[in-house]
């Protein structure tokens, strides 16, 4: 299987605060890699600096074998990788609508991405009932199904989400978690997911990775991840 | 109730430039959250520029169109070429910047035109028509009430109906979540400040008829004016800063009616202290649901 993201030697950080420390991560095309560890490990750097939100101080990342660390941020979504960042990112002063076609905005195919918009109603409700209301006016599960939806407006190759369950009553994140299932298994979306909900993201993820203290210590299947009591004590903590 | 009515007609037209002025700072607010402390001395920059067009070939209009053109370059150029590179971790350093940039444009425009006031044409009769014995309003103040109306409701439409201006709304909003959209943020900051610029400086074109005449600091109090608009209203708020100007307007045409011109400054300060006391954010400052 090809690799769609190679993430080579990645160095990064605040300042002179280094975060992410020779991280080497492949993500194959059209699987869900889960990457885990507890606050601080550096998960959310991670997907920060793949989009150039966080600058690289060394290494490389390779994007269906193109370097991003020479592409602009706002070019990005273009390429076909989307980011829902930490907090779920939707623009709380723009009503439902608005967020969703800003999700499309840049394509030249207006006629594609208002088709997406209409799949991504059909596919979340509760939107479709609220596509005039501002986002600050949703509950939780709204935002993150808002922000999810508007990703999946670009149509992207690949998907970052970080922590999508935070926050989000189970029910709730179960419902998010088949929903990427779905979509890998239907659209052959690559996904790297940020999470803290070890057991939900395993669930559904081909691969596991974990983080600790900006380093990756382990990789290994979600099944092999599960089921062996010894790596899930060691790495995981339960 | 003679006079009443006119002070009242005087103040919806003088409330209307404020209004206008007080949206430039509103949008400069929304997309860099700063406040423009220099709106009115590039007001004036392309007030004379206008002017002098207006003079050299005898057309307002053409004088008009320089200064639409001229707002839109010099508040670009204000961007790129300044604003942009100031730290904007400490809000002070866009204050301190902003004033700088007043000292030099008002010392530019001093060394160029001189200080002495200039006559400020303007295309229409500034005398009141009469209805029915009553004085209400001049064509100008017509012309300006036009102007303000037209560029309220295009930049409504700008905002809430056009691709660019949800760009620029999500950018003012988000700016990290919009580049991860697409959107250029730098660019929509940029057209952010054209665009008040523009505004601004259709203002000054406006109202520097109606006072003494082009002057380097000819646009101080009408800054004053318009910034205690703009805190009235909010300064997240555009339908605030339109409410604000003429709430202002109003005021400043009353008090300069009944109490005397003098004490316009005080009731400028009276307004700005007691919106500050009771509703600090300004009349239409949002209310917002709190996460936690």
């Amino acid at each position: 299987m090809t690799d769609v993201l190679v993430v080579d030697n990645l160095s990064s950080g605040y300042g002179a605060v280094p975060v992410l420390r020779d991280v080497r991560l492949s993500v194959p095309a059209g699987t869900i890699t889960a990457v885990l560890g507890a606050n601080g490990a550096g998960k959310t750097t991670l997907l920060r600096t793949i989009t150039g939100l966080v600058k690289p101080t060394g290494g490389r990342i390779l994007f269906s074998g193109d370097d991003l660390r020479a592409v602009k941020v706002e070019q990005l979504v273009r390429r076909g990788i989307a980011h829902v960042p930490e907090g779920r990112g939707v623009v709380a002063e723009l009503t439902v609508d608005e967020n969703l076609r800003l999700g499309g905005l840049w394509r030249k195919d207006k006629a594609d991405a208002k088709k997406a918009t209409a799949a991504v109603y059909e596919l979340f409700d509760p939107l479709a009932r609220r596509r005039n209301h501002l986002g600050h006016q949703l509950s939780g599960g709204e935002r993150q199904m808002l922000a999810l939806g508007r990703a999946l407006v670009a149509r992207p190759t690949l998907l970052l989400l970080d922590e999508p369950s935070l926050g989000l009553a189970p029910k709730v994140t179960a419902q998010i978690m088949a929903l990427l299932k779905h979509l890998r298994d239907t659209t052959g979306l690559t996904v790297l997911l940020v999470e803290q909900n070890v057991r939900g993201a395993l669930s559904i993820a081909d691969r596991g990775v974990v983080m600790s203290l900006g380093r990756i210590v382990m990789s290994a299947d979600a099944d092999q991840l599960l089921a062996d009591d010894g790596l899930r004590h060691a790495y995981l903590g339960f | 109730m003679e006079r009443f009515v006119f002070l009242t007609f005087d103040g919806l037209s003088r409330g209307a430039v404020y209004a206008a002025f007080a949206l430039a700072l509103v949008l400069i607010w929304r997309a860099a959250r700063v406040v423009n402390f220099a709106q009115g001395a590039m007001a004036v920059v392309t007030a004379y520029a206008a002017y002098t067009v207006s003079d050299a070939v005898g057309s307002y209009v053409v004088g008009f169109a320089v200064a639409l053109v001229g707002g839109l370059l010099l508040g670009a150029l204000v961007e790129r070429g300044l604003m942009r590179f100031v730290g904007h971790a400490n809000p002070l350093n866009d204050v301190i910047v902003a004033l700088g940039l007043v000292l030099f444009l008002t010392a530019v425009v001093g060394m160029i035109f001189g200080g002495e006031f200039r006559a400020a044409n303007q295309p229409f009769d500034t005398s009141a028509i009469e209805v029915g014995g009553i004085p209400l309003m001049s064509r100008y103040d017509l012309f300006i009430w036009g102007t303000v109306a037209t560029i309220v409701v295009l930049l409504a439409l700008l905002f809430t109906r056009t691709a660019i201006g949800l760009r620029m709304r999500a950018a003012a909003f988000s700016p990290e979540v919009s580049r991860l959209l697409g959107v250029n943020v730098g660019r929509m900051l940029t057209l952010g400040w054209a665009l008040a610029a523009v505004v601004g400086a259709v203002a000054g074109v406006l109202i520097l008829p109606t006072e003494l005449g082009l002057h380097p600091h000819a646009m101080d109090i009408v800054f004053a004016s318009a910034f205690a608009a703009a805190i009235v209203g909010g300064l997240d708020s555009p339908v605030g800063a339109v409410v604000g100007g003429i709430i202002v307007g109003l005021i400043l045409s009353y008090v300069s009616g009944y109490l005397g011109a003098a004490l316009t400054p005080v009731a400028v300060l009276a307004v700005l202290l007691a919106v500050l006391l009771l509703r600090p954010g300004g009349i239409f400052s949002g209310v917002r649901a709190r996460t936690v």
